[in-house]
């Protein structure tokens, strides 16, 4: 067994379980941090298989940003769990008879006789002079710039919605509006009164 | 050596995960989200596995592509969570069958 | 058009306009134009009738002419058309007069009745429809003729349409006259089938080539295609005719006003199917077993109904079952060959029994509507002229020489010895007895209305008094013809050339041709009636109402007490209604009402429309199951679809 191998199987095996932790542990908070562990060992895997690029990305933007973001909002609300939990088990077996049966039939689809190493070697190694974020980067912004600009426009998107979604004016709450305060006139603010003079007597 | 399979079988073990993830938590709409997490991470690894061993990095821009489209799913989902939260003080899926606001 | 064409077509067309004028603008023309318009349409059709297509026809003149083509099937062209020879030119004469007789008389009788303006719309409508059933040249228009006389007729017994039993009545006549009529057509369509015409003259003329042919009846049977049309045509003629079983409607449908009694029911109408059987001739002539059939109902009529006749007590049945009687005669003829008898008989029985019905009319006019014999009596010195024209139409219905019946019902009793047919024997046998039947029913209405003492109560006795000219006046008029008739018409029509051409008879079945050596002219047939039966039977006849209602007035109930099983039949009318009204229509709406409720509201409602929409509210609930909004239902499909596919694939790759 290679060292990569070591790897892989630790890797995998980390995966795995804080997968299986994910769906089954009751705190969702801790689901939330077994899925970041779930993460950090798929970007290892990912740096196995030369994609350092989108391992970077995903502990950065998943790990750093999206993972954080479920933290935020388990934490924010105020979560009966044991409704939540209620039946937790009732379809375990069901749903693991079909888990198994998936896995044995993409094992077999998928399995050696077909993407062995023998069907699919090895590739070489590429070099140290290889950069997988420039190889990315000529591909994006060249082939895929449509794509990309897209992809741009809705995170964009996704942003705007997520703010109009959760933004609520709290009617007692004082705030400033800007438009107003940008919009403002010189006479809405400033009185200029003309007064006759008056003489000391 | 680590073969193309391994890391197919990996995926579809994890894909099975997420699966179940989604009747196990059938009520609990954050797990729900995680779970999808999980399935699409699953889609993910064979991506990039496809990629490194077929000599293609198209595989890697796909999944570029689909961690940014996961990354606003995830926060239109918990987006609108948080708003089903705020109005029913709950996020247990079984109640959320009015089709109203 | 040549001058002459449009006059023929002025006959119907006066009658048409007059009914339409009076119809349509009735209300504004009053009841005086009411009456005089279609009065002065049905005179100059009688004028034409009788001043301008008789002598044209006497020279020899014949008319077969289309005057328009409204459409084609199948290159067969459908026109109207008129065929005017001496059997058209007779109907004519006797329809138009008797019409406008009747209408003249209708002006006294319908006098005070709110229906006055749609009664001469009707009447003349009526007479319209008739003229074109007897002019027309193709059986489509005789159909339709057929058809309106029918719808007419319909319309005229439900005249007092509030009262329930001339409803009944209307709704009777209609459906037994559909039974005839199905009939009818189905013959109509077998003459097409067979000839690929409609046209009287051609079909004649193949009739003899063509109706070798057979028709598949049913279960490898088959009938020769002529018979079948004749017994098709004749069922049509029983419908119209009212020959035993189709009878029933005829009785009933003296509901309807005393003129239409007259003029429909008796002298006109009825007779439609004589005619048309006699038109037919060139066909039935062809078919012995159609005319065994036709002597076997005819006589059948003719004799059980005047049984019926002899236990009513409602002035106009009484003459009702006689109608049937003497339009069974007539059958008797035409199923014997004699069809110019018929004709003959048809003229004479128009005329005198018109006269009695308008006599009866006049009765019952001046006892207020009172139609029951038992409450009138002793007429005799209240109204003269009512009481001699009625002695004159009885005398001729009994066939008392030399009044006109006397001369047509002989002939058909000595054409019936003659023929040689399967049922001559029989019908022989039924004429005989109805001439003793004849006089006794009718000397016996004589006897109630116009003799004995007086029944009705003090007021109806104190307002008698004799009808109005107008109608009395046309009492008189058919009274002539009555006496007449007979003793004018019998060489021309029976042993002249009148009908040759017109009538088609075959030598061996030619009754008449055989009876001609033995006629010496009109007074020496009188004097060999002496010497034969049926004179002896109608004078028994008369002698025994006598004796029964005017010398020992006790018999009658005597006999009705010992006779009382036979008394019972007959004035159940042997049970025909309550086949028809408890078998046949209780079957149908009882059929029917299965249908409605079994195969309407269960099936069709219940299964099929429900149901299906039953069903589809059950699949829906069914696939609402499937939309359960639950996401890890859709999960579960979800998976499912993919665990099938790759099933799928891993075993076929």
């Amino acid at each position: 067994m290679t060292f990569e191998s070591l790897v892989f199987y630790f890797f995998s095996a980390v995966l795995l379980w804080s997968a299986a932790m994910v769906v089954t542990i009751r705190n969702p908070v801790k689901a939330a941090l077994f899925l970041v562990l779930a993460f950090v060992s798929a970007a290892s895997l990912w740096m196995l298989v030369e994609a350092e690029f989108l391992a970077i990305v995903l502990v950065l933007v998943y790990v750093g940003a999206v993972m954080v973001l479920f933290l935020f909002v388990v934490m924010m609300i105020d979560v009966n769990l044991a409704e939540l939990r209620q039946g937790f088990g009732d379809y375990l077996p069901l749903g693991g008879l079909v888990a198994v049966l998936m896995v044995v039939e993409m094992a077999i689809a998928v399995g050696p006789a077909q993407f062995g190493l023998h069907k699919v070697p090895i590739p070489a190694a590429l070099g140290s002079h290889y950069s997988n974020t420039r190889a990315l980067g000529d591909l994006l912004y060249t082939v895929y710039v449509y794509p990309f600009e897209i992809a741009a426009v809705i995170l964009l998107v996704a942003i705007i919605a997520a703010i109009a979604l959760t933004m609520r004016r709290r009617p007692d709450t004082k705030y400033q509006n800007p438009a107003h305060q940008v919009n403002v006139q010189a006479r809405d603010r400033l009185r200029i009164i003309k007064m006759p003079t008056e003489h000391k007597s | 050596m680590v073969s193309l399979s391994d890391y197919l079988i990996l995926a579809a073990a994890l894909f099975a995960i997420g699966i179940v993830g989604v009747f196990l938590n059938r009520k609990n709409l954050v797990v729900l989200l995680m779970a999808i997490e999980l399935i699409l991470l699953a889609v993910n690894i064979n991506f990039i596995a496809f990629s490194h061993y077929l000599w293609g990095l198209s595989g890697q821009v796909f999944v570029f592509f689909i961690l940014t489209v996961a990354a606003a799913e995830s926060a239109i989902g918990l987006a609108i969570l948080i708003v089903l939260f705020r109005n029913r003080r709950t996020i247990n899926v079984d109640d959320f069958d009015t089709l109203r606001g | 058009m040549p001058s002459s064409t449009a006059l023929y077509l002025a006959i119907p067309l006066a009658c048409l306009l007059g009914s339409l004028i009076t119809g349509l603008l009735g209300s504004r023309l009053g009841n005086k134009w009411s009456h005089r318009i279609p009065i002065l349409g049905v005179g100059v059709a009688f004028a034409l009738s009788a001043g301008f297509a008789l002598p044209r026809v006497l020279k020899g003149l014949w008319l077969n002419t289309t005057l328009y083509t409204w459409g084609h099937v199948a290159h067969v062209p459908l026109v109207i058309g008129f065929l005017i020879d001496p059997l058209t030119v007779t109907m004519m004469v006797v329809v138009t007069f008797v019409s406008l007789m009747v209408h003249i008389y209708t002006i006294g009788y319908m006098k005070d009745d709110p229906g006055y303006r749609r009664f001469f719309s009707y009447i003349s409508l009526f007479t319209f429809a008739m003229l074109m059933l007897v002019m027309a040249n193709n059986f489509l228009q005789l159909f339709f003729g057929w058809e309106a006389v029918g719808l007419v007729s319909y319309l005229l017994i439900g005249f007092w349409y509030t009262r329930e039993s001339a409803i009944f009545a209307n709704l009777k006549a209609f459906l037994v006259n559909r039974v005839g009529d199905f009939g009818f057509v189905l013959g109509i369509a077998a003459i097409f089938s067979v000839f690929h015409s409609l046209d009287y003259a051609t079909v004649f003329a193949h009739a003899h080539e063509l109706g070798a042919r057979v028709f598949p009846i049913a279960g490898g049977v088959s009938w020769r295609a002529i018979t079948v049309i004749c017994i098709l045509l004749f069922i049509g003629a029983m419908g119209k005719s009212a020959q035993m079983p189709l009878h029933v409607w005829l009785p009933d449908s003296m509901e309807g006003p005393t003129p239409i009694s007259a003029l429909i029911h008796a002298a006109t109408m009825v007779t439609a199917g004589i005619f048309m059987v006699a038109r037919m001739s060139p066909l039935f002539e062809l078919s012995p077993v159609a005319r065994s059939v036709i002597l076997v109902v005819g006589g059948s009529t003719a004799f059980f109904m005047a049984l019926l006749a002899l236990v009513q007590t409602d002035i106009k049945r009484v003459i009702a079952y006689s109608t049937l009687s003497q339009l069974g005669y007539m059958t008797v003829a035409l199923g014997a060959s004699a069809y110019a008898a018929a004709i003959f008989h048809l003229v004479t029985h128009a005329f005198f029994k018109a006269l009695l019905f308008l006599a009866a009319g006049s009765v019952i006019i001046a006892l207020h509507h009172e139609q029951d014999m038992r409450k009138m009596g002793g007429l005799r010195r209240y109204m003269p002229v009512t009481f001699v024209t009625t002695w004159i139409g009885a005398l001729a219905l009994a066939g008392i020489p030399p009044l006109a019946g006397f001369f047509s019902k002989d002939a058909i009793i000595d054409a019936v010895s003659r023929s040689t047919l399967p049922g001559a024997d029989y019908a022989f046998a039924t004429v005989l007895a109805g001439v003793f039947l004849t006089a006794f029913y009718t000397f016996r209405m004589v006897f109630m209305v116009f003799y004995g003492e007086p029944r009705m109560d003090a007021h109806a006795r104190h307002h008698l008094h004799e009808s109005p000219w107008v109608v009395t006046m046309p009492l008189v008029l058919l009274a002539i013809p009555s006496v007449l008739a007979g003793m004018v018409l019998m060489r021309p029509l029976l042993f002249g050339p009148f009908f040759s051409g017109s009538i088609f008879v075959l030598p061996a079945d030619n009754a008449l041709a055989r009876m001609a050596p033995h006629f010496h002219g009109v007074m020496a047939f009188i004097g060999a009636s002496f010497v034969s039966p049926p004179l002896y039977l109608a004078l028994s006849g008369m002698a025994m109402a006598w004796y029964m209602y005017i010398y020992r007035p006790t018999i009658p109930a005597l006999l009705v007490k010992r006779l009382h099983g036979v008394y019972e039949i007959l004035c159940h009318k042997y049970g025909f209604d309550e086949i028809y009204i408890d078998g046949f229509a209780a079957g149908a709406r009882a059929l029917g009402r299965f249908l409605w409720k079994i195969g309407d509201i269960q099936l069709i409602d219940g299964v099929m429309v429900n149901g299906t929409a039953r069903m589809i509210g059950r699949l829906a609930r069914l696939g609402r199951r499937l939309q359960s909004g639950y996401i890890y239902h859709y999960a579960f499909a979800v998976i499912l679809g993919l665990f099938v596919l790759m099933t799928f694939f891993l075993h076929h790759i």
